[in-house]
């Protein structure tokens, strides 16, 4: 386990080879990214169980990427924590590559499921749940989504599932940027008062700083009867100054400059 | 056929503690007694078809062998991503159970009939596809897709072809034989097999002797019975009770022109292009649509001389 000074190291690596990835691949989503980093830096760093040799071992925690579009955080997360060699975060994006822009677990080890398509991961989290209650196991299951994501009706169902069933081994964390594809989400679809609603699904609500490790890990640690659903409140873009609360970065690809830029910001000599 | 399902249902629940029945809120005096059974392996997810498709991807995921459960389109179309991206694209042992194909449900309306389900099933890369016509069938069809890996869909009608006597065994990949015959091929899936059945004892009257092929195993597909219907026969009539485009007969016929097979004769009887905005009895329904033995014979009969010995 890691203390918060590593993970927050852990968390500058992954930033870094998100922002190469993105910008070797010409790939985008960069802006989705590094909104969810730190919190897969408490995840791996700090929380979750897990053998990174022995990928598939019975007891591990789960991770689900509900939001696959930010594949490329995952894919850098797992090679830091030892899943596989860091040089393979350099196929990302290349023709012929498994390491695709939505995040894939066919040949990557340490992927528990594909996504891509919004509205998915819940779902089957509480499926993994389910099994896990009903093979009195102790593993738990982390599921990260978007608060875009939060549009699609699937999520809702898996809500009501989830607290119906007392699935206390379930943890959803909202990556609360306020963006999504075209404008915010309250010029969207509002989504407020998004604590009401979770509250009235029957789940516990913690929100936090989403950049912030140890409110992280003490929301992600504490346990509940109910499953949890942790608000964290994000910056789109997080650590690339040009790159925050811009939508712009939810597709561009920092290239020449604004690369340079993004390095010289994450502390990155180029 | 449904009673044949539950049949097997319960043999395999009492064996395998790992295989979990999950239903969209149907089957109201059906699974009461499973339920009673085994309370474990039973849940009622909800009117909520995309969840129950990715709560068994959870399940599956985690080594739980699934049936899902619902009627017409609901356990298909209405998750149709989930089943495509969750449970084929990981390759789980989850197996969709659908009620009332074709126009089973005649009488509810256009919602409830499912009429593409079999050509969008098919089409989905590694999914088993069987649709059986007889009670037989359908008890084998459960068997099959649990010992099965991967996802498979099980398309059950209210009709049936009663008194079959199987010739061969029922297994995935081939084609049952409900009648032996030399001069033409009738192949049907479903329920609607009765109809072939029926036009095939007439057309036995007018010393045409039909071979009937149940296709209860759309996919896979039974090539070694589609070149016999075509080199044995003169030639082959397909009949289901769905739309034709991209539905059984067309996948009979990507056999027969991928493999060079040269009916003299081939014709599919099915939904051309149509919904249906009239109700009616399954019965009804087909003879509005021109999908029943009339249609069989009257075509047989008018085509007989381009083959007849």
């Amino acid at each position: 386990m890691l203390d918060k000074e590593e993970t927050q190291e852990l968390a500058k690596k992954v930033r870094i080879h998100a922002v190469k990835m993105v910008n070797n691949g010409g790939s985008s989503h960069i802006g989705s990214v590094l909104s969810i980093v730190d919190i897969l830096a408490v995840l791996y760093g700090r929380v979750m169980q897990y053998r990174s040799s022995e990928p598939k071992w019975i007891d591990r925690d789960r991770f689900i990427l509900s939001k696959g579009h930010a594949g490329v955080g995952v894919y850098a997360v797992l090679a830091e924590c030892g899943f596989f060699n860091v040089i393979e975060l350099n196929k990302h994006y290349q023709d012929g590559s498994i390491f695709s822009g939505h995040v894939s677990h066919k040949g990557i080890p340490g992927v528990e499921l594909s996504t891509g398509s919004l509205g998915h991961g819940l779902p089957v989290s509480a499926g993994m749940a389910l099994a896990a209650k009903i093979d009195k196991k102790d593993h738990k299951i982390f599921v990260v989504m978007s608060d875009g994501e939060l549009d699609e009706g699937s999520n809702w169902e898996a809500f009501m599932f989830a607290s119906h069933h007392g699935l206390s081994n379930l943890t959803a964390i909202i990556d609360r940027n306020k963006l999504q594809s075209m404008k915010t989400t309250e010029e969207t679809l509002s989504l407020e008062p998004l604590r009401d609603k979770l509250i009235a699904f029957g789940w516990n609500v913690i929100e936090v700083d989403g950049h912030n490790h140890d409110e992280l890990f003490l929301a992600i640690d504490s346990y509940t009867k109910k499953p949890k659903v942790i608000i964290a409140n994000t910056i789109k873009g997080k650590g690339v100054s040009y790159m925050e609360n811009e939508i712009a970065w939810h597709y561009r690809t920092p290239n020449g400059e604004l690369f340079d830029q993004a390095m010289k910001d994450l502390g990155e000599k180029t | 056929m449904r009673d044949a399902l539950i049949k097997s249902l319960f043999q395999l629940a009492d064996k395998d503690p790992n295989l979990m029945l999950l239903t969209g809120d149907l089957g109201y005096g059906v699974f009461e007694e499973f339920e009673r059974k085994y309370p474990k392996q039973y849940l009622n997810v909800g009117v909520a078809e995309q969840n129950m498709m990715g709560v068994a991807v959870g399940l599956a995921l985690e080594g739980k062998i699934i049936f899902t459960y619902s009627i017409g389109n609901f356990p298909t179309l209405r998750c149709l991503e989930q089943i495509r991206n969750d449970a084929c694209y990981h390759e789980l042992n989850i197996n969709i159970i659908a009620t009332g194909g074709g126009f089973s449900y005649g009488g509810l309306g256009m919602s409830h009939h499912a009429t593409e389900d079999i050509a969008i099933m098919r089409a989905l890369p590694g999914v088993t596809v069987l649709v059986p016509s007889t009670s037989e069938e359908s008890e084998s069809a459960v068997i099959d897709l649990y010992k099965a890996k991967g996802t498979g869909y099980l398309r059950l009608d209210k009709s049936k072809f009663e008194n079959a006597k199987s010739i061969n065994n029922i297994s995935i990949g081939k084609a049952n034989v409900l009648r032996q015959g030399d001069d033409i091929t009738l192949i049907a899936a479903g329920g609607i097999a009765e109809e072939a059945m029926k036009a095939a004892d007439i057309l036995s009257k007018s010393n045409i002797e039909c071979r009937v092929l149940s296709l209860f195993s759309v996919k896979p597909i039974d090539i070694s019975a589609i070149r016999s219907a075509c080199e044995d026969t003169s030639g082959i009539v397909t009949i289901e009770e769905g739309n034709l485009a991209g539905g059984m007969g067309s996948a009979i016929s990507e056999v027969c022109l991928d493999n060079g097979f040269k009916p003299i004769i081939f014709k599919r009887l099915g939904l051309n292009d149509k919904y249906s905005s009239i109700v009616g009895s399954q019965e009804y329904l087909r003879s509005v649509y021109k999908i029943n033995y009339k249609e069989i014979v009257s075509y047989i009969l008018k085509e007989s001389d381009k083959w007849q010995k």
